[in-house]
């Protein structure tokens, strides 16, 4: 073990594994079905009437049906019963918490306990489309209208599509440099591998009539009031710019990161082996950013990786399949403890203070005992929160907001007129990209009907 | 353990299951593998005249039904096509060798008295147990005037079978094909010729399916196909119901059956036997699974029988025959209507469409709270069973009787019958 001490340098290398071993590690965690697997897990749905499975699916995708379109072997017809009602149809296959979505509600998890495989077929069936790259849908005539999408991620682009779809014109304005959000710079590598972000953002742009402006963000490159007076209306998909502080001494030292910044680095990375990652690595947080950071690190050769997260394993936003793939990745989760410190040596951190916690007539409260981690490398997963300031703008007509994020109605509707929102930012989010998805499509709808009246 | 010995047309085996005519059953090599699994009988590949026929190559064809093969099967081969002398000499050997095993020989040769008898002197000469008359193939031989176009014609069964029991001293059974509008007509020639037992059935004429790239039926022989002989699980409906039929005509006198058609398990040959079968012939399940299927369906019906306290074949064959009627006869004052046990209902809402949509509108759907709920509605339901047969789940939907002390009346009392019978 390595001696941690005053003047002794952190622990954090590049290229900890042999050139295998990522490609291993970063491939795709669940491969695709092969044609007769797909086949039997497609008649073990019972093609339910009313099925649970569509409604507890956000964007309500027609289940039983692309699932019998699978038996039946129209796949191509299969694809599309999937992408009309969520167009990120191959993404969501691939990130969607299944186990708490369609599948919790598949009555064969009733019957024996195994659900039908939805998420898994639901690749089957949009990968070939994907792959061959036509656009299955065509557009309704113009219409004249022109629409600004703020953001490109899941919302943003999921709207962007239908109100194309409808035959508006439509401009999207992204702040990075890449389209995708968090399918292209926040979710685990293994789940989304290679470019299949970006190649799922070209096929949804096949439909056409989509100006893309990247590097263009709200408050820096752009006013909302200039977008309302240039467009006929306004969709403001931005996510989540902001991350929660940890609110403990030390959040400062080198070695302390935000993990979605890692993971985005990571996301963006031209090879695996040369991120430098520590030997000991603290993850704070319990949400799926701290699964997939703490997976991640351990995946580019973390020899420990713990996270800590202050509630019991129930209260964590990661479902228990997140939990149970992190444990068996060999991260190591402590519940029912807080940061209470950061220290470290020359500028850089080196341990990491926890204080115990328990519940004091439903609330938190530390237990007094601590106990603390050796780290090369800290990362924060605490949450992130929408930044408002970029829309402070205009002081006589301020956009509403509810409980720090975007106020809309059941549309989409914000309190300024012409102005949607969704997704992330909004205080209906749920942070899955497949409401970010059905929240961009239902805003679609809703700005369609407005722009007709 | 219950006794499985059979004996059926004069012919004993250690247990009622046999191996029909068939692929299976061409060679020595297959019928002593087949012998040493536990089958307690073969019937012979068919034998006819030298020169033997040619068959194709592309075959059969398979019938796939949600993931599960073999579910139909069918096939477009023919009778032997190696030389009678060959066949002869391995029947003699294996008869030799498994003295304690049903062998019987199905043939097939020319509608003429001669050649019948030339054949009959021959295989008697192996010292096989029996002689089965192939009147079933449907395909192929039926071209050239044999097989099902001679089991066609109530006429030619009795002639043929005549001369068969004047030519020969060994048991013969006549074996039925099913591609007849009705299965007594030929099962009653065959009893009129003094046949020792009849089996049924042989293949249904069919084309299992169409090759929509080829736009050809399958199997695909060089871009073209023909009608086949379909067999395997999906045909034992209509295997069941003809041998019901001959069991319980009184014309047909008894004669002992052995059952053909789709079975795989000991439960299926148990239902055959029920219907009055003595003996169950198989082929498509070993064909699928191997010779080694037989001891889960000797041990399985020995087991079942010993539940039920039925020490021999004897004591349940034919138990069910006095159950099947005319529907004429059937009780219309019977009346059941559909129960759900809500604790094992898992929301599928099957019943419910299956119903709405199809039948008597007597499954009503309801929410409350979110949560889904299907009912029987007993005043519109008629107690058709359609409920109970999509349900995915077990006896998560029974049925239950209603009526009480209404007594039986059957149509042809039924007021509604202009030809009804007077009340005695």
């Amino acid at each position: 073990m390595t001696k941690q001490g005053p003047g002794v340098q952190p622990d954090i290398a590049a290229g900890r594994l042999e050139p295998e071993a990522y490609r291993a590690h970063f491939a795709d965690v669940h491969p695709p079905l092969a044609r007769e697997a797909a086949l039997v897990e497609a008649n073990r749905c019972y093609f339910c009437y009313d099925a649970p499975c569509i409604e507890a699916c956000p964007t309500g995708i027609d289940i039983p049906q692309f699932i019998r379109q699978i038996a039946t072997e129209n796949l191509a017809g299969s694809g599309r019963t999937i992408l009309e009602a969520n167009i990120f149809g191959g993404s969501c296959a691939r990130v969607c918490p299944t186990e708490v979505l369609c599948e919790a509600a598949c009555v064969r998890v009733a019957q024996e306990g195994k659900p039908v495989a939805i998420g898994r077929l639901q690749r089957y069936a949009t990968d070939p489309l994907l792959e061959e790259g036509r656009h299955p849908f065509a557009r309704a005539p113009r219409t004249g209208k022109r629409v600004a999408v703020v953001g490109g991620g899941p919302a943003g682009l999921s709207c962007a599509h239908r109100l194309a779809l409808l035959g508006h014109d439509v401009t999207v304005f992204e702040a990075r440099e890449r389209l995708g959000g968090l399918n292209e710079y926040g979710v685990a590598e293994y789940k989304v591998p290679g470019h299949f972000a970006r190649n799922e953002i070209d096929f949804i742009l096949g439909i056409g009539g989509i100006e893309l402006s990247t590097g263009k963000a709200l408050g820096r490159d752009l006013e909302l009031s200039a977008l309302r007076r240039g467009f006929d209306a306004v969709f403001l998909g931005m996510g989540l710019a902001g991350v929660n502080a940890l609110d403990a001494p030390g959040e400062d030292l080198k070695g302390v990161m935000n993990a979605v910044d890692y993971i985005a680095e990571l996301r963006q990375a031209a090879s695996f082996a040369g991120l430098p990652v520590g030997r000991r690595v603290v993850v704070i947080g319990g949400g799926n950013t701290a699964i997939d950071i703490a997976v991640q690190t351990r995946r580019l050769g973390a020899e420990d990786v713990t996270l800590v997260y202050r509630r019991g394993p129930e209260a964590m936003s990661a479902t228990a399949h997140e939990q149970e793939f992190a444990q068996i990745n060999g991260v190591k989760i402590k519940h029912w403890a807080r940061p209470l410190r950061l220290t470290g040596s020359n500028g850089h951190v080196a341990e990491a203070a926890f204080e115990y916690t328990r519940l004091v007539n439903g609330k938190l409260a530390g237990t007094g005992e601590s106990f603390a981690l050796p780290a090369d490398m800290v990362f924060k997963a605490i949450g992130q929160v929408f930044v408002a300031d970029p829309l402070r703008e205009d002081a006589s007509e301020p956009l509403e907001l509810e409980d720090g994020r975007i106020h809309t109605d059941e549309e989409g509707r914000t309190s300024l007129a012409g102005v949607w929102a969704g997704g992330d930012c909004t205080a209906r989010g749920e942070d899955l990209t497949v409401q970010a998805v059905e929240d961009g499509k239902r805003a679609a709808l809703s700005i369609d009907r407005a722009l007709r009246r | 353990m219950a006794d499985l010995t059979t004996r059926i047309a004069g012919i004993k085996s250690p247990n009622p299951f046999w191996l029909a005519s068939a692929p299976p059953t061409d060679k020595e090599y297959n019928v002593v593998r087949a012998f040493k699994a536990g089958w307690g009988g073969v019937v012979w590949k068919t034998l006819g005249e030298d020169p033997p026929i040619v068959n194709t190559s592309s075959r059969y064809g398979g019938l796939s039904y949600k993931g599960n093969r073999v579910a139909g099967f069918t096939n477009i081969e023919l009778i032997t096509d190696r030389p009678l002398e060959l066949n002869l000499r391995e029947i003699k050997q294996v008869k030799r060798d498994w003295p304690d095993r049903a062998l019987i020989v199905s043939l097939m040769v020319p509608c003429e008295e001669e050649a019948w008898k030339r054949i009959l002197r021959r295989v008697e000469e192996t010292g096989a147990d029996g002689v089965e008359l192939n009147f079933g193939c449907p395909h192929g031989m039926s071209e050239r005037g044999m097989g099902a176009a001679v089991g066609q014609v109530p006429d030619y069964v009795e002639m043929v079978t005549r001369w068969c029991k004047q030519h020969t001293r060994m048991p013969v059974i006549v074996k039925l094909t099913p591609n007849v509008a009705s299965i007594l007509a030929p099962a009653r020639a065959a009893v009129r010729g003094g046949a020792d037992a009849v089996s049924l059935i042989n293949t249904i004429n069919s084309i299992i399916a169409v090759d929509l790239d080829r736009m050809a039926p399958i199997p695909v022989v060089d871009g073209k196909g023909t009608h086949g002989g379909y067999c395997g699980p999906a045909v034992k409906p209509v295997a069941l119901h003809m041998v019901a039929e001959i069991a319980r005509d009184p014309e047909c006198r008894n004669i002992p059956i052995a059952g053909i058609g789709g079975i795989e398990s000991w439960r299926d040959a148990a239902e055959f036997m029920a219907l009055g079968a003595g003996a169950v012939q198989v082929c498509t399940a070993a064909m699928h699974y191997g010779f080694r299927i037989v001891g889960d369906m000797i041990d399985g019906l020995g087991r079942w029988m010993d539940g039920k306290s039925y020490p021999r074949l004897d004591a349940f064959r034919g138990k069910a025959v006095p159950n099947v009627t005319d529907w004429q006869f059937l009780n219309l004052n019977y009346q059941i209507v559909a129960r759900i046990d809500q604790d094992l209902c898992v929301k599928c809402g099957l019943c419910h469409i299956a119903c709405e949509d199809t039948a008597h509108q007597a499954i009503a759907a309801s929410r409350s709270g979110g949560e889904r709920r299907y009912e029987v509605v007993d005043q519109e339901c008629v107690g058709c069973n359609l409920c109970l047969y999509v349900c995915p789940v077990e006896d998560c939907i029974t049925m239950v009787r209603l009526d009480q002390d209404k007594g039986h009346l059957d149509w042809t009392r039924h007021p509604n019958n202009p030809l009804r019978k007077a009340a005695e």
